[in-house]
């Protein structure tokens, strides 16, 4: 991988995918190993917007690489809230640490922040827009279980705000994926997706009930639709029962199915689903640690190292 | 004489642009900056007929060429435009407009959320796409109505 920063999974190539996916798989394999490969680092933990298991995940793959974590504390006692720009804090930052981590409630954040900086940046989620290093988690996990080509993908929910499906998409597009995204007409992915999409050649389909597809899917990866998208309670209401899923929904899937969330979920799917062989959402955030150490790595070894 | 010579004299010296889809004239003047208070002699054909766009709009400006950047712009809401540069009653330069790869500072984001709308030190830049033009920061695409966006006042 020969990226300076991670802003967009849409920077990602197939071999870049994959050489992220086979060092996290050398990493998990041997946790051990690479506890003291990266000793002296020190990641800055730049988060705008609230998010405990993103922060916590990057918190734990640099403390396993032997390194540390600084962070902003919680953005109301930061200087954010003194009207500091962006980029003057990122700027400030990078003087205190190897790389950075960013958590913006802006689309674009981290292309802006990546403008200002010089150390490795990763967008950890930037407002609607991106969320490349959830994404190289989700690839591990579908890899994992079902191979990365001769797939059927099926993406469910809000596919308009949701940043972990514009990711998905973007990256899954190397792939040999058949894409059918699921989601009421009012949460249908946003037109720079599916541009993107079309100018990569990807097989997509839209749909706005499960219920056709679901027979033909490998992995369905189920995001949660929220309420606040809706302007009137009945208006959510009326969608959003078609998109929760539970164990007597997937009888009608394959026997081989995978269930994905980026978590957390609320409803939009079943507590009895845990229970079945579907179930893989847990798995997957516990893949976020080897992927997120391998991500640090070659991101640091792109930089030249530690200073 | 054709129709459009009957409406619009020949000037002396300043571009005409030609070839302007129907309709845009004003937002081309608006690109420009050009509302009249600043003293040029100003011509304005709209809906003319066409053998190329069936109908077109033609400006006529005078004293007043065009920068690269406003031609990049330009380029953007008219395709199709010609610019002649005039002086001295005579056309001494024709340029079809082309499309840049990119233009910079001269449109906003329509997307409120998008960082480039808050106050931060960057200038706003798109990447013309064959669909329109696409942020650089948040992606998003401007199909249509890209004069609506114009960061000029
Ligand atoms: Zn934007």
């Amino acid at each position: 991988m020969r990226h300076d920063h991670l802003i967009s999974a849409a920077q990602l190539s197939r071999s870049d995918v994959e050489a992220v996916l086979d060092r996290a798989g050398e990493i998990a394999d041997d946790l051990a190993a690479y506890r003291d490969s990266r000793p002296g680092l020190v990641l800055g933990l730049c988060f705008f917007e609230p998010s405990t298991r993103t922060k916590m995940s990057f918190d734990a793959a640099a403390k396993r690489l032997g390194g540390s974590t600084i962070d902003m504390g919680s953005v109301e006692s930061s200087s954010v809230t003194k009207g500091e720009s962006l980029a003057d804090t990122v700027r400030v930052i990078e003087g205190y640490a190897d790389a950075l981590v960013l958590r913006h409630p802006s689309e674009g954040a981290a292309k802006l922040a990546s403008d200002f900086v010089d150390v490795p940046l990763i967008n950890a989620g930037d407002g609607a827009g991106q969320h490349p290093s959830q994404t190289l988690l989700d690839l591990y996990t579908i890899r994992e279980e079902n191979g990365l080509d001769d797939l059927t993908v099926g993406i469910m929910g809000d596919l308009k705000y949701g940043r972990t499906v514009h990711s998905l998409a973007a990256a899954l597009a190397n792939f040999e994926v058949s894409q059918h995204f699921i989601s009421p007409e009012s949460l249908r992915l946003p037109r720079s997706v599916r541009f993107d999409l079309h100018e990569a050649g990807a097989q997509v389909r839209e749909h706005t009930e499960l219920e056709p597809v679901l027979s033909e899917l490998d992995v369905l990866y189920v995001t949660r639709i929220q309420r606040e998208r809706f302007p009137d309670e009945s208006e959510y209401r009326a969608v959003a029962g078609e998109y929760q899923i539970d164990a007597d929904t997937l009888a009608a899937g394959r026997d081989d199915l995978t269930v994905m969330h980026p978590l957390p979920r609320v409803d939009e799917i079943a507590p009895d689903v845990d229970e079945t062989d579907h179930a893989r959402y847990f798995q997957q955030a516990h893949n976020g640690v080897p992927v997120r150490m391998a991500l640090l790595e070659m991101l640091l070894e792109n930089h030249g190292g530690i200073s | 004489m054709s129709d459009h010579q009957l409406r619009v004299s020949k000037i002396r010296n300043g571009t005409v642009i030609d070839h302007i889809a129907a309709g845009q004239a004003l937002n081309v003047l608006a690109i420009l900056g050009i509302d009249g208070s600043e003293g040029y002699g100003l011509s304005i054909a709209m809906n003319v007929s066409s053998g190329r766009l069936g109908r077109k709009d033609i400006l006529k400006i005078e004293d007043r060429e065009l920068s690269q950047s406003e031609v990049d712009v330009l380029s953007l809401i008219a395709p199709e435009a010609t610019i002649n540069i005039v002086r001295d009653f005579e056309v001494i330069e024709k340029n079809r407009v082309e499309r840049p790869d990119r233009v910079s500072g001269l449109l906003s984001c329509p997307n409120h959320n998008c960082i480039t709308n808050a106050d931060e030190p960057v200038e706003t830049a798109f990447e013309v796409i064959s669909d329109g033009v696409r942020c650089n920061y948040c992606g998003t695409i401007i199909h249509e109505d890209i004069a609506d966006h114009l960061a000029v006042e």
